[in-house]
């Protein structure tokens, strides 16, 4: 069983939400001007939170292997460059990960519980992450029934992630909202409670299938959830925006949303994370402009 | 008798002790920001400025000069010519013969073509004239380039579009001008200041002299420059900085036809007494003490930054800053903790840095009202809640405040302060947080923050506010009319409503 007390989930008494006011904020922060050491350290920062991700109905051995060895050492050659956090992919290649990845300190999360839809009984849910977990998951990234909680039956959704929870056992468990299905602000604040009062280690913004996804105001909106709670409760909930994270610029605005949000407890891989895929190069390549003073050719990269 | 003194004793300690656990947020070192200063070389500063009178800088007969500084760093940035009596004339003669010979007889599609011009220009310029506001102003440089400047533009490009529609704007009316409008400004938005007095004037066929605040004349000379780059006809805008007392020549000189003020109420007050009788037309927009009101049922996230935007923007020299926090009784500990965390990460300094979010206090004479009132505050016996954040040692500088407990009779509550220091009050109903918002001899603007759209029609109509803003603050557009109630003056800038000023009708 689970050690972390489920708490009680009061819809009514979730903080309302102002679309623009939130929105004008996440841009306001956008606008902070990170320069010389401070853009250094935040790349730096930022590789190592990234969730370095493939979830394609084409992965193979061969293609996550590679990843692996990607996100062991972004940049070959320069072993001041650190290692990502974690690779993600489905549950038929988290052994392949685990494998690949033995000894790195690099984890292995895997999707799990009817990803992306979350559209399958519980009991395969269940064994979804069970199963994912037994074969080497550190990180279990759980979808929730976004059909249930649009209907407001929020019980559903809650016990369906305290289920997955105790399945996970020791793993961590990451739980999808997919913001960009829930719609309204007002949606994801309190979906963001509902997550984190039925036992979430993270909350993640989306799947990287629906768009959009880790806009600024959702990251943000999401960020204020996890400092009420944890101010409430002393809990410390972790972030994890997705989809749709290209660029250093995009990266460098989520962090400075949880430097000015959560503070200084939240600027590690153990509470803040980066879901994506391409992300990694285009930090590499910033990061190597900052100390030689030019820009990279991109084939001076790898693509894995 | 030593069981009590126990349990005291156990509850002081199991008090700290909550107190020490209790969850904090930290907002230190964990990633720095490094500096960011906008380059200086921007602004493009010369060591003199004389008076713009007739399409020339010319030295003044006045003879005196004085010494405009950045208060950031107390560092003199240039000398000014200060008008006498007898510039004032000179610039009110070149300012008649212009509006008489040429700009009043000029179609009005091309008066606005020069408005438009000016706009553009304003629009080009707008790195180096962002950077020299914040020089000689002390204002954060996100502030000058994502707001005073746009805006300041906007007004421009605005009024240029109603050069030749003014038949439409006062249907059945002929609609002519006024002759020469003397514009007085204040030193807390010195560029946009300028553009919504010069724009409708331009617009409606009127010529101006303008005299920009003391301590603040550089951005205005630098408007001066950019009237002379469009070609605009000599004598059209004259601009002549100078003190009170060149106010007061501008104000009595008996061929000038209308008056426009902002600044405290105390000088709108001798200027409102000054003109009467003379026929001189008078627009006013003064001081203020405008009301926040947060209601439980508020977005209150969005609304602390509302109530962080509404003081501190500009450190608080704001005529319709939102200086008094209203909160309901329910949420006022929710707020006020919600408050206290942000206003920590609030990040004063030097103005040019761009994440700079608070920066200097605009003269030295400015910073000693603000520690008075604070130091007043206090005395009265309100709670002090103050940012720790460094103050640089040199330079204006005052930390973000707020102070709780606060009544409608402490003075806190009722004077303009201008400056980053809030009076956070609570109320219970509605009815209350109405009639302690209106409770106040000004009435420039107003906040109602609530998710309840019905509320929100209710109480801001109820407000006695020239501007309401709900679920949002200091929100401005050239086409919205702004001006006030009561002792916050009379007459409306911008839209529609602001042409009124500018014009003759019959």
């Amino acid at each position: 069983m689970s050690t972390v007390p489920v708490l009680p989930f009061e819809p009514a008494s979730i903080p309302r939400v102002d679309q623009v006011g939130v929105e004008e904020r996440a841009v306001s922060l956008g606008k902070r001007s990170i320069k010389k050491e401070a853009k250094k350290t935040g790349i730096r920062l930022a590789i190592s939170m990234i969730d370095l991700t493939t979830l394609e109905g084409k992965d193979s051995e061969g293609k996550v292997r590679q990843l692996c060895q990607k996100a062991m050492r972004p940049l070959p050659g320069d072993p001041s460059v650190p290692h990502v956090a974690a690779v993600c992919v489905y549950p038929n290649l988290v052994p392949v990960a685990k494998d690949a990845l033995a000894g790195s300190g690099v984890k292995v999360a895997s999707v799990a519980t009817g990803f992306p839809a979350g559209l399958v009984p519980l009991p395969v849910k269940i064994e979804d992450a069970r199963r994912a977990v037994a074969m080497g998951a550190d990180e279990i990234d759980m979808v929730i029934d976004r059909g249930a909680f649009l209907a407001g039956d929020y019980a559903k959704v809650s016990s369906e992630i305290l289920a997955v929870k105790d399945a996970c056992g020791e793993a961590h468990l990451k739980v999808i909202l997919e913001t960009g299905e829930l719609e309204t602000y007002d949606n994801v604040r309190k979906a963001s409670h509902l997550a984190m009062a039925a036992g979430a280690d993270f909350i993640k913004t989306s799947t990287g299938k629906v768009t959009p996804a880790a806009t600024p105001a959702v990251v943000l909106v999401m960020l204020e959830a996890i400092r009420d709670f944890y101010l409430d409760t002393g809990r410390r909930i972790g972030m994890k925006p997705a989809g749709g994270i290209k660029t250093s610029k995009q990266a460098l605005h989520l962090l400075v949303l949880v430097k000015e949000t959560l503070g200084d407890a939240w600027l590690t891989p153990d509470l803040f994370r980066l879901g994506a895929s391409t992300l990694t190069n285009d930090l590499l390549m910033q990061l190597v402009k900052e100390t030689s003073g030019r820009y990279q050719n991109e084939d001076y990269f790898t693509k894995d | 008798m030593s069981t009590i003194v126990e349990e005291k004793a156990g509850r002081k300690e199991a008090a700290e002790k909550f107190e020490r656990e209790r969850p904090r947020l930290e907002f230190g070192a964990a990633w720095e920001y490094a500096p960011a200063p906008e380059s200086k070389d921007h602004a493009r500063l010369q060591k003199r400025y004389g008076l713009f009178i007739g399409g020339k800088f010319v030295a003044p007969k006045s003879k005196k000069y004085f010494e405009t500084i950045n208060p950031a760093t107390e560092e003199v940035l240039a000398e000014v010519a200060e008008a006498g009596a007898a510039d004032v004339d000179s610039a009110v003669t070149a300012a008649e013969e212009a509006h008489r010979k040429l700009w009043s007889r000029l179609k009005p599609a091309e008066r606005g073509k020069y408005v438009y011009r000016i706009a553009r220009l304003i629009q080009e310029k707008s790195r180096e004239l962002a950077v020299l506001e914040s020089m000689n102003g002390g204002k954060p440089i996100k502030e000058s380039r994502d707001v005073d400047v746009p805006l300041a533009l906007a007004h421009f490009f605005y009024h240029a579009g109603w050069a030749d529609k003014l038949e439409y704007a006062f249907p059945r009316h002929t609609v002519s001008s006024i002759g020469v409008c003397g514009q007085i400004i204040p030193w807390n938005f010195p560029l946009l200041m300028a553009a919504w007095k010069i724009a409708p004037a331009l617009a409606c066929g009127n010529t101006v002299v303008l005299k920009p605040a003391e301590t603040t004349p550089l951005t205005a000379l630098a408007l001066a420059k950019i009237c002379q780059e469009a070609d605009l006809p000599p004598g059209v805008v004259n601009i002549l900085p100078g003190a009170g007392e060149t106010g007061a020549h501008v104000v009595n000189h008996p061929r000038i036809r209308k008056i426009a003020f902002t600044g405290s109420t105390e000088v709108g007050k001798i200027i409102q007494r000054s003109t009467a009788g003379t026929g001189k037309r008078l627009t006013l927009e003064l001081g203020g003490k405008a009301a926040n009101i947060i209601f439980e049922d508020a977005p209150l996230d969005q609304a602390v930054e509302g109530i962080v935007n509404g003081i501190y923007f500009n450190q608080g020299h704001v005529c319709c800053a939102g200086s008094r926090l209203l909160v309901q009784e329910s949420v006022a500990d929710t707020v006020v903790a919600k408050l206290e965390r942000r206003v920590a990460t609030l990040r004063l300094g030097d103005p040019l840095d761009k994440n700079t979010d608070v920066g200097a206090i605009n003269s030295k004479m400015q910073l000693e009202k603000i520690r008075e009132l604070v130091a007043c505050g206090v005395e009265e016996g309100a709670d002090l809640h103050q940012s720790s954040c460094a103050i640089p040692a040199k330079g204006y500088f005052f930390p973000p405040t707020f102070f709780t407990g606060v009544a409608q009779s402490h003075r806190i509550a009722r004077e303009e302060i201008f400056g980053p220091v809030l009076a956070v009050m609570t109320f219970r109903t509605p009815e209350e947080a109405v009639e302690k918002a209106n409770n106040i001899p000004y009435g420039l603007s107003a906040g109602v923050w609530t998710d309840k759209g019905s509320k929100i029609f209710k109480i801001t109509s109820k407000m006695k506010a020239g501007v309401v803003w709900a679920n949002t603050f200091n929100k401005f557009d050239p086409s919205s009319p702004f001006g006030g109630y009561k002792e916050s003056g009379f007459g409306r800038e911008g839209g529609v409503h602001g042409l009124r000023a500018y014009v003759e009708l019959s």
